[in-house]
């Protein structure tokens, strides 16, 4: 054993031949039969009188862990024939140029074929659902893309905007019979009410430690919600919400229904249409208002936060307001995504709102690339419309899913399109290496 | 200096970190229009004086005056961005500090901040593009242009500040803290790192700024061919209070400076002290 507990990443020879790659896979191996040995080989049930019934598995034990020595020689062989340079050589320069010369007609291909997604796709209802909800956490990203792409400030507690903007909504529209229309606004008010009351407290907080109070400030709203049974039902949640309405008319079967009025036969899918409009026009407009103000003293006063603080402070910036309305902006949008959420499920509950919801806006946002929305915009439809894609694989589902994820981080360190753009040019804009963007510290 | 036209004054100035006095009592004066150097060995407490000037320390005694248009503003009851806003009080740092991932025209643009915010009617008027907002944009690309050409940065103007070599930098972060349109410049060791012939344009520059916008300068130094060439008056601190101060060349004769910047042992330079008081 004496050899393998010798350091496996010894800088002073990179390129030490046989030796150093089978001592690294070595190690790998003896790593993954420790991990492995109680996990697959060993393993334990409960018998039928409760007692502990336990066989082994040596032979997948083995088989895991020979994987696990040649992957490693292979990985090893790989990443000297690349040379220093690493994986971001894996793909050829080329290939790059190409997929940056395609880049520019990405989004408006995109933005025309989510268009005429309810034509082409009328007759599947599975799909129309999907793209609703891809387009639901396209938002949700761009919202928290605000916060922690443009201002650096890392957000853990998002669901909480999302989730005060559907309980308002939902509260409203059940409470005081208020429609759809008239609450959207409110709800996107209220939570950035909320969004500018969580910035006092963790304005003077950075990087770790924000991230730790906005996680907290996002798991006290939703036990707030599970415990103010009198207001929130509790735990039962909010059922039978009210369906948004077109110009007032319901998009329901009956005389009073939109159908009725216009003297075609009514059909569940036109509500679905419907729906899947709405948030698109949500969405449209998020991403709209998010470009304009990247242009505006306030956007880049938020990149430059991202920036350098200490350097902003110096140049006049209030970084307390900017860092609100950074927080303000990300929840009205969070709270819009909540309120539409609410009309589309009908009825709500807590168990919608938990922080895998948030980890898995802020995965987007940080797959997308920080601060891009048309990489933001990818990174949705890969993580909830690729997470659909690979519903055949069963069990292996997350296996894949994860894999995918580790591959595209170390391909793309820093997200689908790292790079930025530059809000304003005398000449031609260039874009910036994302080596020099930071990420901001909180 | 009876009667001169003092831009900021600063009185009996203390700044203490628990035990320790990084400035003691400190007392020197600027003169409008005119560039004033702080010079001293490493750790007599220039860039503390520097923090507290520019707000990020608050002092613990003392006053900071500064005579502005308006009447005075004392500085040691603003802080954070207020210096830069109100007092209009510009500086730079040490280690640089550009925003290095936007342009160089983003980083003069950002600095226009609170004029742009309030032109873009704090955002929602912005927000739609409107005329009023798109010309107030417009002059604030001229004056950023303005400045890019004053530093000889013009055709770089579209490229990461984080791109530049270092001097293109050092005279970026002067750039940027012009475009506050600051009444008061500090500088925290502008020449350092800079070759010969960049220190040279570095000068040039500060004595035009001084000529042609009429801002008084203040400036921290290490490289005493800068302060000698272009300061009009030299204070030097030594372990937090002033041990001298006057035009360049009594500076630089100044046996107590000398003492200081040699490093004569305790007696000597306390011998020294003495037998001037």
């Amino acid at each position: 054993m004496g050899r393998v507990t010798a350091s496996p990443t010894d800088h002073k020879h990179p390129q030490a031949g046989i030796a150093f790659i089978l001592k690294k896979a070595l190690v790998s191996a003896f790593v993954a039969l420790v991990l492995f040995s109680l996990m697959i080989g060993v393993r334990t049930e409960a018998g039928p009188n409760g007692q502990l019934i336990y066989w082994t598995r040596f032979g997948e034990l083995a088989t895991l862990v020979a994987i696990v020595f040649v992957g490693s020689i292979v990985i090893e062989l790989v990443r000297q024939w690349l040379g220093p340079a690493g994986a971001s050589q894996l793909v050829p320069a080329p290939v790059q140029t190409g997929f940056a010369a395609a880049g520019r007609f990405v989004a408006p291909a995109l933005l025309i074929f989510t268009l005429l997604v309810p034509v082409i796709f009328y007759h599947q209802r599975y799909i129309l659902d999907l793209a609703i909800l891809v387009l639901t956490y396209v938002m949700l990203g761009w919202g928290l893309n605000v916060v922690v792409g443009l201002a650096g400030l890392l957000d853990l507690g998002y669901v909480a905007f999302y989730a005060v903007g559907a309980y308002s909504y939902a509260l409203l529209a059940t409470t005081f019979g208020l429609s759809f229309w008239i609450c959207l606004p409110l709800a996107g008010i209220l939570a950035s009410l909320w969004g500018v009351m969580l910035g006092f407290p963790v304005l003077r907080l950075r990087g770790d430690y924000l991230a730790i109070v906005t996680l907290a400030f996002g798991e006290i709203i939703r036990l707030v919600i599970v415990n103010w049974q009198s207001l929130t039902g509790g735990p039962n949640g909010i059922s039978s919400i009210p369906r948004p309405t077109l110009f007032g008319f319901p998009l329901l079967p009956g005389p009073n229904g939109l159908a009725a009025k216009l003297g075609i036969a009514f059909d569940p899918t036109h509500r679905l249409v419907f729906l899947f409009y709405i948030i698109l026009a949500m969405a449209l407009l998020t991403n709209w208002v998010t470009i304009r103000l990247r242009r505006l003293p306030i956007g880049r006063a938020w990149e430059a936060l991202r920036e350098d603080e200490v350097a902003c402070r110096a140049l006049g910036i209030n970084t307390t307001t900017t860092k609100l309305t950074a927080f303000a902006t990300g929840a009205l949008f969070g709270g819009f995504a909540g309120a539409f959420f609410a009309t589309r499920q009908g009825f709500i509950s807590p168990e919608s709102f938990t922080f895998q919801e948030s980890a898995l806006v802020l995965a987007i946002v940080v797959l997308g690339g920080m601060g891009s929305q048309l990489g933001v915009a990818l990174a949705a439809l890969a993580m909830i419309g690729g997470f659909e894609l690979f519903r055949g694989l069963e069990q292996y589902r997350m296996l894949v899913f994860g894999i995918a994820m580790v591959v595209l981080m170390i391909w793309r360190p820093r997200g689908i399109i790292g790079h930025r753009a530059p809000t304003v040019y005398l000449k031609q804009a260039q874009t910036i290496s994302s080596d020099l963007v930071k990420e901001g510290h909180g | 200096m009876s009667g001169a036209d003092h831009i900021l004054s600063v009185d009996r100035l203390s700044m203490r970190f628990g035990g320790i006095v990084a400035v003691n009592e400190l007392s020197f004066a600027a003169e409008r229009k005119k560039i004033t150097a702080l010079i001293g060995p490493n750790g007599a407490g220039k860039t503390t004086v520097f923090n507290c000037i520019t707000g990020f320390y608050k002092p613990t005694g003392g006053t900071m005056r500064l005579a502005a248009d308006s009447g005075a503003i004392a500085l040691e009851r603003l802080n954070d961005f207020r210096i830069s806003k109100l007092a209009r009080v510009a500086r730079t740092f040490q280690n640089i500090r550009l925003f290095p991932g936007m342009t160089v025209l983003e980083n003069l643009m950002v600095a226009q901040h609170n004029t742009l915010m309030r032109a873009s009617g704090l955002t929602f008027l912005g927000l739609f593009g409107v005329p009023s907002w798109r010309a107030a944009e417009k002059r604030a690309i001229e004056h950023a242009t303005f400045w890019l050409n004053r530093i000889g940065l013009y055709d770089r103007a579209d490229d990461a500040a984080g791109n530049l070599a270092y001097g293109d930098q050092r005279r970026l972060e002067i750039a940027r803290a012009m475009c506050t349109e600051p009444v008061l410049l500090c500088l925290d060791e502008p020449a350092a790192g800079l070759n010969a012939r960049e220190s040279a344009a570095l000068s040039e520059l500060l004595l035009s700024i001084r000529a042609e916008q009429g801002t008084s300068i203040l400036l921290i130094e290490h490289d005493m061919s800068v302060v000698m060439e272009i300061s009009d008056h030299v204070v030097v601190m030594d372990y937090g209070v002033k041990i001298a101060e006057g035009a360049p060349h009594e500076v630089r004769d100044d046996p107590r400076v000398i003492a200081a910047y040699l490093g004569a042992d305790e007696e000597e330079a306390i011998a020294v002290m003495e037998s001037d008081t």
